[in-house]
């Protein structure tokens, strides 16, 4: 018999793909290693740790920038008049999400005013659409808006406009509400971002 | 006369040769040379739109090696970089020039890409049996946006700094893994120091490798099946006796020389701007960019380099998010398709019908309109005019199977036209 009959081609066949797939499998886990060192490292998520702010100073109608996890959170004390219109038909009409079924934020913040307490507003100052920072632009009747501004958050970048809720309105380009981190009150006075309050 | 006596220029001459058969027995030196330039036949009637090939080779090897000046003096730290940025235009001896001469060539290499394009477009080199070098083209076309975006982000000035939070905010778009994946991507949860340090590393180390490789693909598959040319003629296949095509020439030293014309010409162009005008009035270096990075602030107007606003004002145009980022892939993956999406039997426009002729040129309209249209504010009035012109970008794709079967084209001619000078 010849060398070339001798050839057991089923058996080549077994061992090439055996080798194969022992080797891709291989690759893929010496690349988990890569991969994941892409991901926050331990010296990130401590920096995203929680932050205090103490609030007793602020008076109504006053905002508030504060850094957790390199983002902006504004806080805004809302004033009464403010608090009136959040559910007045005539502003839910303009929403796209008013009962924010589609946004992110923890199930304690899912109401109208989209917060614990009503009076403090807590929320992410990132826009939902590209990630800017959107202006706070409360007063209703904004030079710059126009004199049917309902009052709330103007994004420069690309037009998005959300409520005293941090709600989007309908026909811009974020698709949904600006976020609520997790929080909750330690005192009266003092917020803490990034933990979840507990609710009874 | 020269002082040399024969028989010693003589002597080394056969010194040289010997050196070269001792180097030719151990590397294909000789026959690299050969098959790539010296005996490379390219078509004997390449026009002005053939300089921006070499043209195009030159820049990068411009940027490499700027490149490699500036990694000397930067400082890829979020709270150094803008800083070393400054150290370099101020404090190192030159060091304004090699910088300069960088960013100035990131937009001259998108110029000299986007007409080589053009020409790719406009004779049909993208057609069979060049489909490989085309696709080649198009991943060096998207190394290099990467490069661009990932460079642009190092100098860590405000426009820097929401550019690069814009576009990674993209991948987000996508749903249920987009979220991690702009987490994983950053390695933050903003756009952070470790991001600096990682888009440094991919700038100056991954996309460079990438590139090189690609562009050395790209010149081997052309010069496997030759070049294309004005006529769209394949010059291969009429031969003369000594096998050579007979409308083609060596690549060197008639093509070398004359691309050295062109690239005189470029560097005048190219100087002008590195000299009197390296901001190009804020659209080289835009002017929100000489404040640093600031997390908390967003500039007024944010708008991305001149050379993806064609894409960013596709973007902006589609009222949903989701379908605004994939309408924007999909401008720039289109490219990828055009190959198999012609159906002409004629490669180059001379011979083409004035329906093909139509659709190139409103494409090409719409994509500089675009372009201009990325950078202004999206007002509704300019909203709409992306969306008319985003239209017309997309029916050049998208209609080209029909429109380019149904143009009524000429005869082409066996021989390519040449009119010796």
């Amino acid at each position: 018999m010849s060398a070339e009959e001798q050839v057991d081609g089923g058996r080549r066949h077994f061992l090439l793909v055996a080798t194969t797939v022992t080797g891709l499998a291989g690759a893929g886990m010496a690349a988990v290693p890569f991969l994941a060192s892409w991901k926050p490292s331990a010296r990130a998520q401590a920096l995203g740790a929680p932050v205090e702010q103490d609030i007793s100073k602020m008076e109504a109608g006053a905002v508030l920038k504060v850094t957790w996890r390199g983002q902006a959170i504004f806080i805004v004390r809302r004033t009464p008049q403010m608090l009136e219109t959040l559910d007045s038909p005539e502003l839910l009409r303009q929403l796209r999400d008013p009962e924010s079924k589609e946004s992110e934020q923890p199930e304690y913040a899912q109401n109208t005013a989209r917060a614990l307490r009503p009076e403090y507003l807590v929320l992410i100052g990132v826009c939902t659409h590209l990630g800017c920072a959107p202006l706070s632009r409360l007063n209703p009747g904004d030079a710059e808006l126009g004199a049917d501004w309902p009052g709330g958050f103007y994004c420069p970048c690309h037009g998005s406009k959300f409520d005293v809720s941090g709600r989007v309105f309908k026909d811009v380009p974020a698709p949904t509400n600006l976020k609520i981190p997790p929080y909750r009150f330690l005192t009266d006075t003092v917020v803490q971002i990034g933990v979840d309050a507990e609710v009874a | 006369m020269s002082a040399v006596t024969p028989t010693t220029s003589a002597r080394s001459s056969s010194r040289m040769a010997a050196l070269v058969d001792w180097i030719d027995a151990r590397f294909p030196m000789t026959r690299f040379m050969k098959e790539h330039a010296s005996e490379y036949y390219a078509p004997k009637n390449f026009n002005f739109w053939y300089y921006f090939g070499s043209l195009a080779m030159f820049v990068l090897v411009v940027q490499i090696v700027t490149g490699i000046f500036l990694t000397m003096n930067y400082k890829p730290s979020a709270a150094e970089a803008f800083a070393s940025v400054e150290y370099i235009m101020r404090d190192v001896e030159w060091g304004w020039l090699i910088r300069y001469l960088h960013s100035t060539g990131a937009s001259a290499f998108f110029i000299v890409v986007y007409l080589h394009m053009f020409r790719g477009l406009m004779y049909g080199s993208y057609k069979n049996p060049r489909e490989l070098v085309w696709i080649f083209g198009m991943l060096i076309y998207l190394c290099l946006m990467a490069e661009a975006f990932f460079g642009y982000l190092l100098p860590w000035g405000n426009m820097s700094y929401w550019g690069a939070q814009v576009i990674v905010s993209l991948f987000g778009a996508i749903p249920g893994i987009g979220e991690s994946l702009v987490e994983w991507i950053r390695g933050d949860y903003y756009i952070s120091d470790i991001t600096l340090n990682r888009f440094f590393a991919l700038h100056v180390v991954a996309l460079p490798f990438a590139l090189v490789f690609l562009v050395i693909a790209h010149i081997f598959a052309l010069h496997e099946v030759g070049s294309n040319n004005p006529d769209g003629v394949e010059i291969k296949k009429l031969k003369g006796p000594d096998g050579h095509p007979v409308d083609g020439i060596p690549f060197h030293p008639y093509y070398t020389v004359k691309d050295l014309v062109g690239l005189i010409v470029f560097l005048a162009f190219f100087l002008a701007v590195v000299f009197f005008a390296p901001e190009m009035g804020g659209y080289f270096l835009e002017h929100a960019n000489f404040d640093p990075a600031n997390p908390l602030q967003t500039p007024e107007h944010i708008a991305p380099v001149w050379h993806f606003t064609p894409f960013y004002a596709i973007l902006r145009a589609v009222p949903d998010k989701l379908l605004g980022v994939v309408l924007m892939g999909a401008a720039v993956l289109a490219f990828f398709f055009v190959p198999w999406l012609d159906r002409s039997k004629v490669k180059s426009i001379r011979y083409r019908g004035w329906i093909f002729k139509t659709f190139l040129f409103s494409f090409a309209v719409s994509f500089v309109a675009l372009g201009y249209l990325g950078l202004q504010p999206a007002t509704p009035v300019y909203t709409n005019a992306a969306r008319f012109f985003g239209v017309i970008y997309f029916a050049f794709f998208f209609l080209m199977p029909w429109y380019t079967k149904i143009d009524p084209t000429k005869p082409t001619p066996e021989r390519v036209t040449y009119h010796a000078h």
